[in-house]
Order: C-alpha cells, then sequence, then structure tokens
C-alpha cells in the first residue's frame, strides 16, 4: 500500500439532514489518472471540496504518502502538492491576470509555457479576468494549477465548458503528467475523455464508492451501470433505445398532427427565422421549427449561436433578418414579449434562470404567475397543482427543496425547464441544457423534451454534445461563420458528418488531419482558441 | 473597452506609450473627475475672483478629515464590506487625543499620535473579527458598533473640549514651498501614499481586491479570506482614526458627536468610482471626489445659494454624474 499517494477511506459528509457522503473511498496512485464518476448528487463535489480542503468532513481518513492529512483550506492542500481546478472559474474577474498570479504566487513563465501549449497563443497579461471568454478563462485556471507542479490534480468537470478541440489539449496535457510520474483525479461527464486517458475509475453512487473500475475497452457499461445502481452488464447504455423511442414518439407525433419534419412548407411553423443577423458573428441563419419536432443546432464555440438564442428569447435585438412566430412576424423588445409569444428559454447557465434563494417551488411557479392576467391573490390550489405536476413529471428530487441553490446541478436544470412546463409551452429554447449534468439526468431531459414534442410543442435545442443529436433531435442543423452551413435529418447526423460541417467542410470531404487531432484550421481560428487569447472584446472587433 | 485589445498588442513591445494609454482609459472615471475639480476650480475663480491661496488651503483643511474617512471607506467597501461605524470611531479618536493632549507636553504629544493610530487599527480589527466571527453582514455589525464606539467617545469626554499640540495644528494650516501648496494637501498625499501605496500592490492588496470581488474564487486560490478581511477592517479603522486625528487637528478640541463623515465617506466612495458591489475603484478617485463635493459647496455659498437647497443640489449632482458615468460605461461595452 506504500505506493498508494493519496488515500482517503470511510469518509463521511452531512449537511443537516442531507447526507452528502456515507462511505466514500478513493485511493490514488503515483503517475495515474483516476476518474472519478457518479451521477449529479452523488457525492463527487462534497468529495473533491474534501480533498481540496475546502470542506471537512465529519469522519474518516485521507493518507497522503501513507501519512495522515489535516488540511483546512485550499492554500493548505496546495503545499502538500495537491491542486483543483474547479468547475466554476477561479480567477479574480476583477484582477488582471498578472494580478491574479501574483495573488498566488504563480511563477509567471511556467504559467505562460503552459498556456502556450494549451493552445492560446497570445495573453494579454494586464486584461482583466472579467473581460476574457470562459473558455480562456478554463484554460488559465489550468494553466495555473499546472504551474504549481502539483503531484496531484483535480479537474472537476474541467472539459464541460471547452470546446472540442482546447479539449483534446486537455486531455494531452493529462496524459503527460501521467508521463511525469505526477496523478491526476479527473472528473467528466463525457464517456470517451474517461476512456481516452483514465486509467482507473472510481464509482460513486449515493455518497457512496460503489466500484472501481479498470478503464478498458468496454469498462464504460460496467461504469455506468454501477452509476445508476444497475447489475454490471446490464444494458445501462442505451442510447440507441432513447432515440429508438424518440424515433417513435416523432412519428406518432408526425402521424397525429403534422405531416412531419419532412415535408415542412404544408404548415406554418411555430417559428421562422429569415436571413437574421446581429453583432459581428450572426450572418445569415433562416430555418422553421415546426410543431411536434425537435430541431438540434450545432456549432462550434462562437459561431453566431449565442446571438441567434439571445434574439429569438427577446434578450438581444437584431441588426436585420425577420422572425415570425405563428406565422406572425414579431420584434422581442424584451424577454417577456418572446414568452407571451409562447417562446421560452433554457439557458446553459442554470444561475441566470433560478431564483437561487427561493424554493422549488415559487420557481416553478414564477413565469405562470408573472403572466397572471388578473389583479389580486394568486390561486394558490391551481399553482400547487400545476407545480407538483410538472415536479413528478421531470421527478426532481426535492429533498432540498426549501432553496433552489441547495439542489444538485441536475435537479436545478430539471426545475428550469419544469417552470417552463408548468406553465403549458408551444416553443422551447434549450441553450446546452445538458452540460455538466451526469447520464441519468441527462437521459430524462431527452426524455422531457421528446415528451414535449410529441405533446405538440416544437423545441430548438442548441447542444455542445454532438451524440445528442441523435438521441434526441428529429433534425438538425449547423452553424458555421454565423451561416446555417448544413441541414440534415437526425438519421444522417452521425458524429462525423456534424463534426465536418461545424469545420465548414464539405460532406463528403475527407477529415483534414490537423481537424481530426484537435488543432482548428486557420478559417476556425477566429472563433476558438486564437482570439480567445486577447480579450472577449477583441474578437468582436 | 473593446478599443484596449489592440493598444495591448503594442505595449507588449515595451511602448510605454500604449501603457500610458491604457492607464489613462482605465483610470479613466478618476482622469474625468480630476478634469471635473479643475473646471470646478476655475468656475469658482470665475464666481469669487478673489479665491486665493488662502482659500484653498482652508478648503484642503476642511477636506483633509472627510478624504482619510473616504480612504478608510473605499478599503472597505473595495474588500466587500461597508463601515457604517467610521463617523463614531473619528469621534471617538478625536475625543481620546483631544482629552489625552489637554495640559500635556508638545513630546507627549508624538505618544498621543501613534497611540491613537493603533487605536484606531485596534477599533477596526474589532469590527473585523466581529463580521469574521458572527457571520453577520458588515453593514449590520457595523451599524451595531457605531453605537458602541458612539457611547465611547461620549464616555472619553461628555462635551466638546481638549486640546491639541501646537505642532500638530501647525503641521496642516498653512501652505509649504509655494503659497498654492496647502499643507494638509500634503499630509494628505504623505499618509496615503505612505500606507496605501506600498500595500495595493502587495498579497495583502491584492487578497482585499480579490476578497471584495468574488469571494469564492478568492477562497479557492488560497486567500485567507478572513485574515484578509480583519485587515481590511484594521486599515479601515486606521483611516478612521487618522481622519479622527485630522478633526483635532484642524479644530483644536475633540467632539463627542460624530459629524456627517460616514454619509460623506460613502458619497465620495460612490462617486469617486469604487463599486459598492466591492473588488473595483481605487483611492485617489475618493479623494477627488472630496474636494468635488467640498468644492460645489463653497461655490453654491458664493451664489447665494439658500443653504437649503446647497444640499439638494449637491446630492442632485451626485445623482447624475454618476448615472452619466454609468451610461458611458454602458455605451462603451456595447460599441
Amino acid at each position: 500500500m506504500t505506493d498508494l499517494l493519496l488515500e482517503a477511506t470511510g469518509i463521511t459528509k452531512r449537511y443537516g439532514a442531507v447526507v452528502a457522503l456515507r462511505d466514500a473511498s478513493l485511493s490514488i496512485a503515483a503517475g495515474e489518472v483516476h476518474a472519478l464518476m457518479g451521477a449529479n448528487g452523488a457525492g463527487k463535489s462534497t468529495l473533491v471540496k474534501i480533498l481540496t480542503g475546502a470542506v471537512r468532513p465529519d469522519s474518516g481518513s485521507i493518507l497522503l504518502r501513507g501519512q495522515s492529512r489535516a488540511v483546512h483550506s485550499p492554500s493548505a492542500a496546495r503545499r502538500t502538492g495537491l491542486v483543483s481546478v474547479y468547475q466554476e472559474p477561479a480567477l479574480i474577474p476583477d484582477l488582471d491576470v498578472g494580478d491574479n498570479l501574483a495573488l498566488t504566487g504563480t511563477p509567471v513563465d511556467t504559467f505562460r509555457s503552459w498556456v502556450s501549449e494549451l493552445g492560446v497563443a497570445t495573453l494579454d497579461m494586464h486584461a482583466y479576468a472579467r473581460e476574457l471568454p470562459l473558455a480562456v478563462l478554463r484554460v488559465l485556471d489550468l494553466a495555473k494549477a499546472l504551474a504549481q507542479e502539483p503531484d496531484v490534480l483535480v479537474l472537476d468537470e474541467m472539459t464541460a465548458a471547452l470546446p472540442a478541440d482546447l479539449t483534446e489539449r486537455v486531455l494531452d496535457v493529462v496524459a503527460r503528467q501521467r508521463q511525469d510520474g505526477r496523478s491526476v483525479i479527473f472528473i467528466s461527464h463525457r464517456m470517451l475523455e474517461i476512456a481516452a486517458v483514465c486509467d482507473r475509475a472510481t464509482v460513486l453512487r449515493d455518497g457512496e464508492t460503489v466500484g472501481i473500475v479498470t478503464v478498458e475497452p468496454g469498462a464504460d457499461e460496467t461504469i455506468v451501470g454501477l452509476m445508476l445502481g444497475q447489475a454490471a452488464g446490464a444494458p445501462a447504455v442505451a442510447p440507441d433505445a432513447v432515440a429508438a423511442t424518440s424515433g417513435a414518439t416523432a412519428a406518432a407525433s408526425a402521424a397525429a398532427s403534422t405531416p412531419g419534419p419532412a415535408k415542412p412548407v404544408e404548415t406554418v411553423p411555430n417559428v421562422a427565422v429569415r436571413t437574421l443577423r446581429a453583432g459581428t458573428k450572426l450572418h445569415d441563419v433562416s430555418f422553421e421549427l415546426h410543431a411536434g419536432e425537435v430541431l438540434g443546432v450545432v456549432a462550434l464555440e462562437g459561431q453566431g449561436q449565442d446571438e441567434l438564442f439571445g434574439i429569438l428569447a427577446g434578450s438581444r435585438r437584431p441588426d436585420g433578418g425577420d422572425l415570425s412566430v405563428e406565422g406572425r412576424a414579431v420584434r422581442f423588445g424584451h424577454p417577456a414579449d418572446a414568452i407571451r409569444a409562447g417562446l421560452v428559454y433554457v439557458p446553459a447557465d442554470r444561475a441566470h434562470a433560478l431564483l437561487a434563494q427561493r424554493s422549488v417551488r415559487e420557481n416553478i411557479a414564477l413565469p405562470s404567475s408573472a403572466s397572471a392576467r388578473t389583479w389580486g391573490p394568486i390561486d394558490m390550489s391551481g399553482e400547487k397543482r400545476r407545480v407538483n405536476g410538472a415536479i413528478d413529471r421531470l421527478q426532481i428530487d426535492t429533498r432540498a427543496q426549501a432553496e433552489v441553490r441547495r439542489l444538485s446541478g441536475g435537479n436545478q436544470q430539471k426545475v428550469t425547464i419544469a417552470r417552463w412546463v408548468a406553465g403549458g409551452v408551444r416553443t422551447l429554447l434549450c441553450f446546452d441544457p445538458t452540460r455538466g449534468i451526469d447520464i441519468r439526468t441527462k437521459r430524462e431531459i431527452y426524455q422531457l423534451v421528446r415528451d414535449l414534442a410529441a405533446s405538440g410543442a416544437a423545441v430548438l435545442l442548441y447542444t455542445s454534445e454532438l451524440e445528442e443529436i441523435q438521441a434526441a433531435c428529429d433534425r438538425a442543423i449547423v452553424i458555421f461563420g454565423g451561416r446555417v452551413v448544413e441541414e440534415m435529418p437526425a438519421a444522417d447526423a452521425d458524429e462525423p458528418a456534424l463534426m465536418r460541417a461545424m469545420y465548414g467542410l464539405a460532406p463528403d470531404a475527407p477529415m483534414p488531419e490537423e481537424i481530426a487531432a484537435g488543432t482548428a484550421p486557420a478559417s476556425a481560428a477566429g472563433t476558438a482558441p486564437a482570439s480567445a487569447a486577447g480579450t472577449a472584446p477583441a474578437s468582436a472587433a | 473597452m473593446s478599443v484596449s485589445a489592440p493598444a495591448a498588442a503594442q505595449s507588449r513591445g515595451g511602448d510605454s506609450v500604449a501603457t500610458l494609454g491604457r492607464a489613462l482609459r482605465r483610470d479613466s472615471w478618476t482622469v474625468a473627475l480630476l478634469l471635473l475639480l479643475g473646471g470646478l476650480l476655475i468656475l469658482t475663480k470665475v464666481i469669487s475672483p478673489r479665491y486665493g491661496a488662502s482659500d484653498l488651503g482652508f478648503l484642503a483643511i476642511g477636506a483633509l478629515p472627510v478624504a482619510l474617512a473616504a480612504v478608510g471607506q473605499a478599503i472597505a467597501v473595495i474588500s466587500g464590506g461597508i463601515d457604517l461605524s467610521i463617523g463614531a470611531v473619528m469621534a471617538l479618536i478625536s475625543v481620546t487625543a483631544a482629552s489625552l493632549m489637554r495640559g500635556s507636553s508638545e513630546e507627549f504629544a508624538v505618544v498621543v499620535v501613534i497611540g491613537v493610530l493603533l487605536m484606531g487599527v485596534v477599533v477596526g480589527a474589532v469590527n473585523g473579527v466581529l463580521i469574521v466571527a458572527s457571520r453577520v453582514p458588515d453593514i449590520i455589525v457595523t451599524l451595531a458598533m457605531s453605537f458602541v464606539w458612539a457611547g465611547a467617545a461620549l464616555l472619553v469626554m461628555g462635551t466638546p473640549g481638549g486640546a491639541a499640540a501646537d505642532w500638530l495644528k501647525n503641521l496642516i494650516s498653512g501652505s509649504i514651498g509655494s503659497e498654492w501648496i496647502p499643507k494638509a494637501l500634503v499630509v494628505l498625499a504623505v499618509v496615503v501614499g505612505v500606507v496605501w501605496l506600498p500595500l495595493r500592490r502587495s498579497r495583502l492588496g491584492l487578497s482585499i481586491y480579490a476578497v471584495g470581488s468574488d469571494r469564492l474564487a478568492a477562497f479557492r486560490s488560497g486567500v485567507e479570506v478572513s485574515r484578509t478581511k480583519v485587515a481590511a477592517y484594521a486599515l479601515t479603522g486606521l483611516f478612521a482614526g487618522a481622519g479622527g486625528l485630522a478633526l483635532t487637528m484642524s479644530t483644536g478640541i475633540g467632539t463627542p458627536i460624530p459629524g456627517p463623515y460616514l454619509l460623506l465617506s460613502v458619497a465620495a466612495i460612490v462617486l469617486g468610482g469604487v463599486s459598492l458591489a466591492g473588488g473595483r475603484g481605487g483611492i485617489v478617485g475618493p479623494i477627488v471626489a472630496v474636494f468635488i463635493l467640498a468644492l460645489v459647496r463653497t461655490d453654491l455659498t458664493f451664489l447665494g445659494v439658500d443653504p437649503n437647497y446647497t444640499t439638494v443640489i449637491q446630492g442632485a449632482i451626485m445623482v447624475i454624474v454618476v448615472m452619466v458615468g454609468a451610461f458611458l460605461t454602458l455605451r462603451r461595452k456595447q460599441a
């Protein structure tokens, strides 16, 4: 057991009545990349916080190089050689990059060399952290951690907010840490990444370590089985099943209501967008979204999808083009206009959509009571009925319902969707709704989206995870450089096809080497790491 | 800020012009305030042609306690808090200094100065420790403590009185070098320069900004959040103490009833570009703002405006300036 670098056993932690960890253990060998897996709410975040000293466990022991370790703050953990990159950026928004490094005593030269290693070509050390785009902040967080030469590097869903090419670089760096005999604790919901870099995986379920799996071909079945609490070997991974049911429901709804998405011209679309443009990124986007269909949108970072969803949700005004809802031309001046027109928006960042300190119930009820047409008291029993209906339908875990911020990320995302389901929704706009969410909740969200479509709603779904297109959508459009470059039925939208279109390549062109290797081509350089390196407005200029 | 990217690229080559340009843009609010102050000085001279060096001296003496209070308040607010006890602390330090100096020697006054400044540090640290230990919001703790410190001031001295050493009074009255450089202004520059400038770029200074900007990110970056908060409040206490001492120096006595310094300090930092949300702003802006507020009052008096309208106009000017600033920032972001 002496070759273990870090060994945590019997860790427990409870927050009031909620047991976050009941018996968690984790052991990391030197030079090992170890995945920490578990559904949302399984206790991963709590375990990481305990390892990094941000939270103290109620009981359990942590041995570092065979010696008992007691750290009570992230800075103390860092001195023992354990450095963490958290889910959210840890740079101080109001300090510039240089001051951020000075604050943590990070050696600047090492930091710079890691930054360029990670694919950010130019970095202005005087730029305020608040001015940098999210993807760059993630890279800087990682470079800052690496510059401290940690023995154990903890990456907590580091790749969730990264475009594919940067993810590739992160994985390379992780592999290099292993070569140097350093260890990495890697947390990600993406099985492909786990398979690509991890040696072993520890699986948590309901606050307990339920298995340690050696990562090898086919291990993902076992891992998902453990995460979901099913016997290993059971058909745990079943994207096909989801796709099959989705196909069935789509067919059913198509037969029942409309001629189906294949022949959209014959009905009035829920939303029709013609030659929409805005700012410097959105140039010419047109599509129709019909009742009963789920239309997928995929794009690399910064191809205009943010602007598109902003316009549809009423939080941004277009510079040109037409938007019509159910046949009527509209111009939204405010999100309330969009909501009134039947377009509701589920953002990727749950914090933007929820009142974190209010109850689940109030959050779900808010949009419907905000649109109440009568003065006077709210119909409480009606509200309760709608809210409970939505909670049941979405299987929201309501143990911590007094304040939404105490829910796990997946459950929070369900609340953001539930609030619109409660009011009856005609058109749902989802922007990366499954970012950073575990597989089980993801599937529930796909199913919800399918159910909504089957009941006659239209759904526009932007996603950064390409496999979601076939799992949840009927049809997909690909946006590149602010234009729709490809439209295809979900059946054809496999990952290679989408990937080619996302990089602006013709459908039949072979994948060039550098793209396969994760390097952005020159034409895409304006979007991904290079421009991101400067400041956010730099790419807008 | 969209223009900053190209400028940033040039400055990496050691282009000092670009660096200066960046500094001007970054502190554009302070620059604008300085221009406003210059304009007001010219306006004052136009309204009252006899306005001269001695008037400027009185302006500086009157502004000194407020400016020191504003610096203290700025530090508390930058660290993400606010100090509502600053007026009471100034009164407490003022009466303590005045009562200790009554009938004592000139030399002993040196001990008194050091003692009351340390007392300011301790009082501020007590505020900070209570905030950190109780986890009660800053605004509530310092509001409650303002009553405690105000009561303590009355216990030290029930009525205005006491004395100040002559050298202390001379330290801030009159001018030095040119007759246009009031001593009070030099004292202010020295105090701020000695305490704040070295601190600003130190680990502690960065930590104060970090804690005010994003507490959680600061904690995760390894900043000792509690210690930083206590240190920030101790610094606020130090400047409040200096402000209280300046009161005694300028009036020659101590007054146990807190003056309008709390509200003036908050007004000055808001006008001076410090974000009440914490993490943003500096020290120079609030100081300039103090002089602007004082000059506006002077000008209105010269113009013979009813004193009751004066405060209304002062308030209106603050609202307008802050609104214009917010509007310009918004425009620049959208451009």
